[in-house]
């Protein structure tokens, strides 16, 4: 029973993964750059909700009214005043611009808010606490639920709104040929300043979440970029909801692993993102040379 | 006053000149073929014209306005639309999708969907399929039609008979054919002299980035051109 | 078509004579520097030694391979690591050193195995999640107690002064012969294919540049040296704590050196490691607005002078010091007259 009480908190954990690691893939499927201020980012906004939740006693989800917007905005400052600029010098030069940005939002945030834990979850009454009875002793957490059903809806509407929508047609032709789309009347700087504010919008949500489920200091930025990162790997980019795959991928390797052994939640995350890895390039060889072998007789 | 004029435009590519001090004009109503062989700087020049190049030096006027500054997504705006080199479809887009993305440009016309399904009778039964699983044909013809949903005043075709079958080019062109004969203005780039010379009034031949020949396409010998082509004689301007 | 006899290709110029000159009567003073500098001083070049060391490395890495990492203290906290490991063993603590830098090589190459098939961004945070892995791997060795970190005890057989002057020659000589293997490396047939697959990977490939094997060596070299690097760190500060070795700190420090001192270029490093050497002895006590300001240097470095300041300073005034590349000398106006002659330099 506990081993599956562990697989239903696996596959909720996938849910938060998806919410965080979905920004990150999206602002890398239409712009090819990889944020590594994006952890960080989550921790601004968890800093942001939780300043509105103990300063000014607003529930942290009232509080979003006002951060999602903010975070939007930065998005779009962040598009075209570092990534605009710095993607032209070629593809490794947005990375090193990013890198440079999260150790200047962590050590900011340090200097604002010191080195104490904090935490979202005493804001919310008892939704960190509460739990739904499975019967048979076993308990899943309301809010590990509630961050799965937000996630879906999360990615849902992010699919709804790429499909049906203008601008969410504009940014899937923008990621495909950024060029051709100019010639079609696209202002492709534009569609990827909207695409960013739209990315960081999920990283606002995922801050949320994540100041909810688990304790933040100015530094757990880094550990939620890798986090982010491996999901969507694991999941493989390109659709949202290879995301959510990789999440529950990732959540599930997780708190099996922190079953088996105290270090394992980490390092069995890790291993099954480095399988992954591995194999997706072992595969891809072994089908070359099989295509090859067939094709050309070597 | 012409609706495109063209002033000593120079492009470069990197440390290559692909258009060196090309001056043309296009009337209202006019059909240009630019032909010339491979890396004349047909395509450079044609891109060069929708924004995707900035040039070096020279000029781009649009009816007068001055364009040669202005963004490629604002030139849609104003009314020029190319079909690129290769088609260059969205490939993960369906047919329709691409079609309304070109919306994007704001422009005001008769141009919609319904209106280019039936232009190209071909694509009604494709209108729901991804463009990747469009056949040749079918995706020139998306391409056009994407580049007309744009409701432009120039369009600028370049090699859209490049890689189809002899039928598909029949239907491409007739298409175009009724372009024409609805008034549009066309500058198109055509390895096919034949085509070339069948569909336009005007014939530009390019080597080397320069316009070497100009003029009628009724006037001009098959001699001319060929001479021109492949760069047996400096510039002369035929009446 | 016969060659031109009268043009000739030239690797080195009388500058760069001059410099190679400077830079040899520089080393011999640095060796007889415990005779008559400061033990101050001595611990501080030591350090300045040490950055040298990664600032090269890095650049060997991003410049000349187009890999950005940001998990090189992966291998710097693995040298510390295996240095106090192979001295538990029984093993000279300078020798355990240059042992653990080796070992370390050995290590990557399984890690390249994984890793050199990502491209830019995916490599940079794939190495971030490697250097994690290890530094828990690290952690489940029953004498790293956790943070508290362990001492490499067995420095403790030499007196102090002895310490720091092996250290300090330790370091000189690290930081040459990391100078000298890339000096070499880029002056060879693999330096013309790191040059190729920097600039495009795809052409290089095609005209037969091995991309895979050039990359994985430049990798394992860049291993061997942060190792050795964090070996000595070890040797300066004998403590060996997992949480600092492994810190995605080494790795703003590495790009913050690089990028300042101009990434792509042979000079470049080293200048960045004394910007950054001076910087922090200057405001390193600033706290975390130290870091912040190191950050934002880089951001702004990345946006506006990618190229850093030596890049800067050739571009401008086409300066190259030292000669890992090739000039081409054409006959002027008149061919006697060497110094009329135009050169065309290609790096």
């Amino acid at each position: 029973m506990a081993f599956l009480t562990a697989l239903v908190e696996g596959v909720l954990l996938g849910g938060y993964y998806a919410m965080l690691a979905c920004g990150l893939s999206f602002m890398f499927g239409v712009m090819r750059i990889i944020n590594l201020a994006h952890g960080s980012l989550a921790i601004v906004a968890a800093f942001a909700l939780w300043t509105i939740a103990d300063r000014y006693e607003y529930d942290p989800f009232l509080a979003l009214i006002v951060v999602l917007p903010v975070m939007g905005g930065l998005g779009w400052l962040l598009q075209r005043g570092i990534l605009e600029r710095s993607a032209r010098s070629g593809e490794l030069i947005p990375i090193l611009s990013t890198f440079g940005l999260a150790i200047v939002v962590e050590n900011v945030l340090f200097e604002c808010f010191g080195a104490d834990i904090r935490s979202l979850a005493p804001y919310v009454g008892s939704l960190a606490y509460d739990s739904f009875d499975l019967g048979g002793g076993s308990y899943i957490g309301e809010l590990a639920v509630l961050t799965f059903a937000v996630a879906i809806l999360l990615l849902g509407g992010l699919q709804l709104f790429l499909t049906y929508t203008p601008l969410g047609r504009q940014i899937r032709a923008t990621a495909e040929d950024p060029d051709t789309v100019e010639l079609v009347g696209v202002n492709s700087r534009f569609v990827n300043a909207m695409a960013a504010s739209i990315a960081l919008v999920t990283v606002g949500l995922a801050g949320l979440f994540l100041a909810l489920r688990s304790n933040f200091d100015p530094y757990a930025g880094s550990l939620q970029l890798i986090f982010a990162f491996e999901a969507g790997v694991i999941g493989g980019t390109g659709s949202l909801w290879g995301t959510l795959a990789g999440g529950i991928i990732l959540g599930l390797a997780q708190t099996l692993g922190a079953h088996i052994h105290p270090q394992g939640f980490l390092l069995a995350g890790h291993a099954v993102f480095l399988l992954v890895l591995v194999g997706r390039l072992y595969i891809s060889r072994h089908a070359l040379r099989g295509f090859l072998k067939a094709r050309l007789g070597w | 006053m012409s609706l495109l004029s063209i002033t000593a435009l120079d492009i470069r590519h990197g440390l290559l000149q692909a258009v060196r001090e090309v001056s043309f004009q296009v009337e209202q109503g006019e059909t240009v073929a630019l032909i010339g062989a491979n890396g004349a700087g047909k395509t450079t020049l044609l891109r060069g014209i929708a924004g995707s190049h900035r040039p070096w030096r020279g000029q781009i006027r649009l009816d007068g306005t001055d364009i040669t500054k202005m963004p490629t997504y604002q030139r849609v705006a104003m009314g020029i639309a190319l079909v690129p080199e290769g088609r260059r479809l969205f490939a993960a887009m369906t047919v329709e999708e691409n079609l309304l993305i070109a919306r994007a440009s704001g422009r005001k016309g008769d141009w919609t969907v319904d209106r280019v399904m039936e232009t190209f009778p071909m694509l009604k039964p494709r209108r729901h399929a991804r463009c990747g699983t469009l056949s040749g044909g079918e995706q020139q013809a998306t391409a056009i039609g994407r580049a007309l949903m744009t409701n432009p005043r120039l369009l600028l075709l370049d090699e859209v008979s490049l890689g189809l079958s002899p039928l598909a080019v029949n239907l491409v062109y007739k298409s175009v054919e009724a372009l024409i004969s609805s008034g549009a203005t066309i500058v198109l780039v055509e390895q096919d002299l034949n085509r070339a010379l069948k569909v336009a009034n005007r014939v530009m031949c390019m080597l080397e980035g320069k316009i070497v020949v100009e003029g009628n396409a009724g006037t001009l010998t098959r001699e001319q051109i060929t001479d021109a082509y492949f760069g047996h004689q400096k510039r002369a301007r035929v009446e | 078509m016969t060659a031109d006899p009268r043009i000739s290709i030239q690797r080195w110029t009388n500058l760069s004579i001059g410099v190679a000159v400077v830079v040899a009567v520089l080393f011999v003073v640095l060796a007889a520097g415990p005779a008559f500098l400061s033990e101050n001083l001595i611990d501080r070049l030591t350090v300045l030694f040490i950055y040298v060391c990664l600032a090269v490395m890095w650049n060997a890495l991003a410049g000349y391979g187009g890999m950005i990492s940001a998990g090189q203290q992966a291998f710097f906290g693995l040298g510390g690591y295996l240095a106090i490991r192979l001295s538990e063993w029984g093993v000279e603590p300078y020798v355990a050193l240059i042992l653990a830098a080796l070992l370390a090589g050995v290590f990557s190459l399984p890690i390249s195995a994984i890793v050199l098939r990502l491209r830019a961004g995916e490599f940079a945070i794939g190495m971030w999640v490697i250097a994690e892995v290890v530094r828990l791997l690290v952690n489940l060795d029953p004498i790293i107690q956790g943070d508290t970190g362990r001492s490499l005890i067995a420095l403790a057989t030499f007196d102090a002064v002895e310490r720091r002057d092996y250290t300090y020659w330790l370091a000189l000589v690290s930081m040459c012969f990391l100078l000298a293997v890339i000096f070499v490396m880029l002056r060879s047939r693999l330096g013309s294919s790191i040059q190729a697959i920097r600039d495009n990977e795809e052409a290089a490939a095609s005209v037969g540049v091995r991309v895979l094997v050039t990359k994985r060596i430049i990798f394992v070299t860049a291993a061997i040296g942060c190792a050795l690097a964090g070996g000595l760190w070890l040797a300066t500060f004998t403590t060996f704590q997992p949480r600092s070795f492994f810190g995605i700190q080494w790795s703003a420090y590495m790009i913050f050196m690089v990028l300042v001192g101009g990434i792509g270029r042979f000079e470049g490093p080293i200048l960045g490691a004394i910007i950054f050497f001076l910087i922090e002895l200057w405001f390193g006590t600033a706290g975390v607005w130290y870091l912040v300001i190191l950050g934002l240097t880089a951001l702004l470095f990345s946006l506006f002078l990618p190229g850093g300041i030596w890049g800067y300073i050739e571009d401008r005034f086409h300066v190259l010091l030292l000669p890992v590349g090739y000039r081409v000398r054409m006959p002027g106006p008149s061919a006697e007259d060497a110094d009329a002659s135009q050169s065309v330099t290609a790096k």
